[in-house]
């Protein structure tokens, strides 16, 4: 059986990824990527502190390298889904910071209308199918988007982000045997940061790999260190490829932490097992400055390179945000008009 | 001045005599050992009767309820704590095919003592699967005993007169009454088939009944009208299954005139349950009942359509005028 080992102890394996797979130009787009959302998320953490952001938010700052690096192999027409934690799957496929702003502060220029806030995102012509804070619920809904495209024989994938916790719902199992017996192109992304909301892995379940549950379906499986961005680009490349040309799924285990806590602004530090220990050797292993520090030593960028991209990125995100926040409400009647298909 | 009590601390009092008394007596639920899941209601629970007998559990809402009702089967009083509604749907099936149905599709005589207290949870922009209140769904399955207070003493007497129940009971709680106060009464065990129906404000011009938070709202609404000499008679419901009107219809044969309040949506509704409950027994309505619920669609996010959402005071007020 799989076993996270190493990849559990953020003090090891904290080295800079091998940039090998794509060219210098490309991994600085995707460092600007993960600033993006980087930043985007801080700005949103912010102002749920300051009180202007009311919605729950659940933000994924640290684990920005995954849905960056899964997002280099996807096309519009593939479909992702994903959960309560979604800001990075959102962005890393559509990069509309902008709606997601409008959308959390409930604005009518929001990616869902302002009808969804933080938790219910969606950018269909991106490929964005939904996310939704029901614990598993989009699981078998990637599963159907893949049997949709099997059906229909495109050679389109699906993919479902979920956490740890996740599997503990019992239709993730049947969701892993059902892509598993049809061979659907369905490629189910765990990442696995060992918290569900104040609960350590540790206490829920007996061993702390996810990816378990997949080698019993007989889905192949593989547990990579999910802030190392070239581990998930060499990973996500061939789990894509499996199931857009061998229509079959594909499951990936990331492992990786959420730096700020289970929802809103705060860090956590007192919340739940091993978090005060692990948090900042965890930060240590942040997957921004692991891409950067490797671009540099390529001489790729300089400090001061990575220094403009932050400074550039905020400001123009801070401008969106600004806009957003004056940005009109959605009119009374929307709320009507949006319950059946029109 | 007499001693209060609050809603949220009326849980917790009530979890605490019966662990203290019943030693077969257990919870098991998310967010037992965190205070972000149930408020005030479960303070350090785990701490005075120990982690083995109040388990924070895994995500698994369908296989949690149903290892309670086993436990239940099995000679334990099992609670289940669903922190919010919506999350329990996973556990329908444990809750209506199963829980609901042992004890007539077995032939009867069966002890099932399982409660399982879902949390209303909503406002707060949290959107559509943060916020329902789903009693009407639960309220139709028989088998099923539906509770659902709205003041402080009822917390607390209700959910232990429910954890003595030897049937399933769906105890509903309310995060938006945690802080309402009360006089303190007594603590009492009480058989739960003995509870229905209750006047808490009496009155002979118009009939308003309530359930859960809409019971407080009324009683505010009652007192609003009592201002412009508008006497209303307000009742909360207290036990939506098996569900008893006769006070409800004693009440409005005396005033004639019915205003429901139903925190939910109204199509196949409580506050319809009501209105044909009474409307069976008594036509001689002044005028056309009238009931109040949610507009017919999901709960939004957004700031103004969600201020817009919910029943307020002031149209609780404006219908009773109306009728
Ligand atoms: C059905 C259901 N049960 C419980 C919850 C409450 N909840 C929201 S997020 C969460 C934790 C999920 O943990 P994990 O899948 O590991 O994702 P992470 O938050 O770590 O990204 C829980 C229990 C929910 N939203 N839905
Ligand atoms: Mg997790």
């Amino acid at each position: 059986m799989k076993k996270l080992n190493n990849l559990k102890n953020p003090k090891i394996g904290n080295e800079d990824p091998q940039l090998q797979l794509l060219s210098n130009a490309e991994y600085i787009v995707l460092l600007k990527k993960m600033i993006t959302i980087r930043i985007a998320e801080e700005i949103i953490s912010d102002n749920v502190k300051s009180g202007l952001i009311k919605c729950p938010c659940h933000l994924a700052i640290g684990q920005e390298a995954i849905p960056v690096a899964m997002s280099q192999f996807l096309h519009s027409d593939d479909r992702v889904y994903g959960n309560h934690r979604s800001h990075g799957h959102y962005l890393s496929l559509t990069m509309d910071t902008y709606g997601l702003f409008a959308e959390i502060l409930g604005k009518e220029t929001g990616c869902s209308k302002g009808m969804g806030g933080s938790m219910h995102i969606v950018g269909e012509s991106q490929g964005f199918g939904g996310s939704v804070p029901i614990v598993s619920a989009t699981i078998p809904v990637a599963v159907g988007a893949g049997l949709a495209m099997k059906l229909s024989k495109s050679q389109s994938v699906s993919v479902s982000y979920f956490g740890d916790g996740t599997s503990e719902e019992g239709v993730v199992h049947e969701s892993l045997n059902i892509a598993s017996y049809y061979n659907l192109p369905v490629i189910f992304v765990c990442e696995n940061n060992f918290f569900s909301s104040h609960m350590h892995i540790s206490e829920r379940q007996k061993f702390d790999s996810i990816s378990r549950f997949a080698d019993a379906h007989g889905i192949e499986s593989a547990v990579i260190d999910g802030n190392n961005i070239e581990t998930v680009l060499d990973t996500s490349k061939k789990a894509i490829q499996a199931a857009r040309l061998q229509r079959k799924p594909f499951f990936i285990e990331a492992v990786t932490y959420r730096l700020k806590g289970h929802v809103g602004h705060d860090d956590n530090v007192d919340v739940g097992l091993q978090r005060k220990e692990d948090l900042e050797p965890w930060k240590r292993k942040d997957p921004i400055d692991r891409l950067k520090n490797s671009l540099i030593s390529k001489s790729a960028i300089s400090e001061s390179d990575f220094e403009f991209f932050n400074t550039v990125i905020s400001e123009k995100l801070n401008k969106e945000f600004d806009q957003a926040v004056s940005d009109p409400y959605p009119q009374k009647q929307q709320l009507l008009e949006t319950v059946y298909y029109k | 001045m007499n001693k209060k009590i609050t809603y949220g601390s009326g849980i917790q009092t009530a979890f605490e005599h019966v662990l203290e008394n019943y030693d077969e007596s257990f919870i098991i639920g998310q967010g037992l050992w965190s205070p972000w899941y149930v408020g005030n209601t479960m303070v350090d629970l785990d701490k005075k009767f120990g982690k083995e007998r109040i388990i924070d559990c895994p995500v698994s809402e369908n296989s949690v309820t149903g290892t309670a009702l086993g436990a239940a089967l099995n000679g334990m009083k099992a609670i289940v704590v669903h922190p919010r509604m919506d999350f329990m749907v996973l556990a329908s099936d444990q809750i209506v095919n199963q829980a609901a149905k042992w004890q007539s599709m077995l032939g009867g005589g069966i002890k099932i003592p399982l409660t399982i207290r879902a949390i209303i949870n909503r406002g707060g922009e949290q959107g559509a699967q943060h916020s329902q209140a789903l009693h009407s769904w639960y309220a139709h399955i028989p088998g099923l005993r539906v509770v659902m207070p709205a003041f402080a003493n009822d917390a607390r007497n209700l959910l232990i007169a429910s954890i003595l129940s030897n049937d399933p009971v769906l105890y509903i709680d309310d995060r938006w009454c945690a802080d309402l106060e009360e006089e303190v009464t007594e603590l009492q065990e009480l058989d739960i088939k003995t509870i229905g129906p209750k006047i808490i404000k009496e009155g002979s011009d118009i009939t308003i009944v309530g359930s859960g938070f809409t019971s407080c709202q009324a009683l505010e609404a009652g007192k609003e009208l009592a201002k412009d000499n508008i006497s209303a008679e307000v009742i909360d419901c207290r036990v939506l299954n098996p569900f008893n009107p006769d006070l409800i219809i004693e009440s409005v044969r005396k005033t004639g005139k019915l205003l429901v309040l139903d925190g939910s949506w109204k199509n196949c509704g409580f506050g319809g349950e009501i209105i044909a409950s009474v409307s069976e027994r008594f036509i001689d309505f002044k005028a056309p009942p009238i009931r109040m619920g949610l507009k017919d669609s999901p709960a939004p996010t957004s700031k103004p359509l969600e201020e817009d959402y919910y029943i307020t005071i002031h149209d609780i007020v404006n219908n009773a005028k109306s009728i």
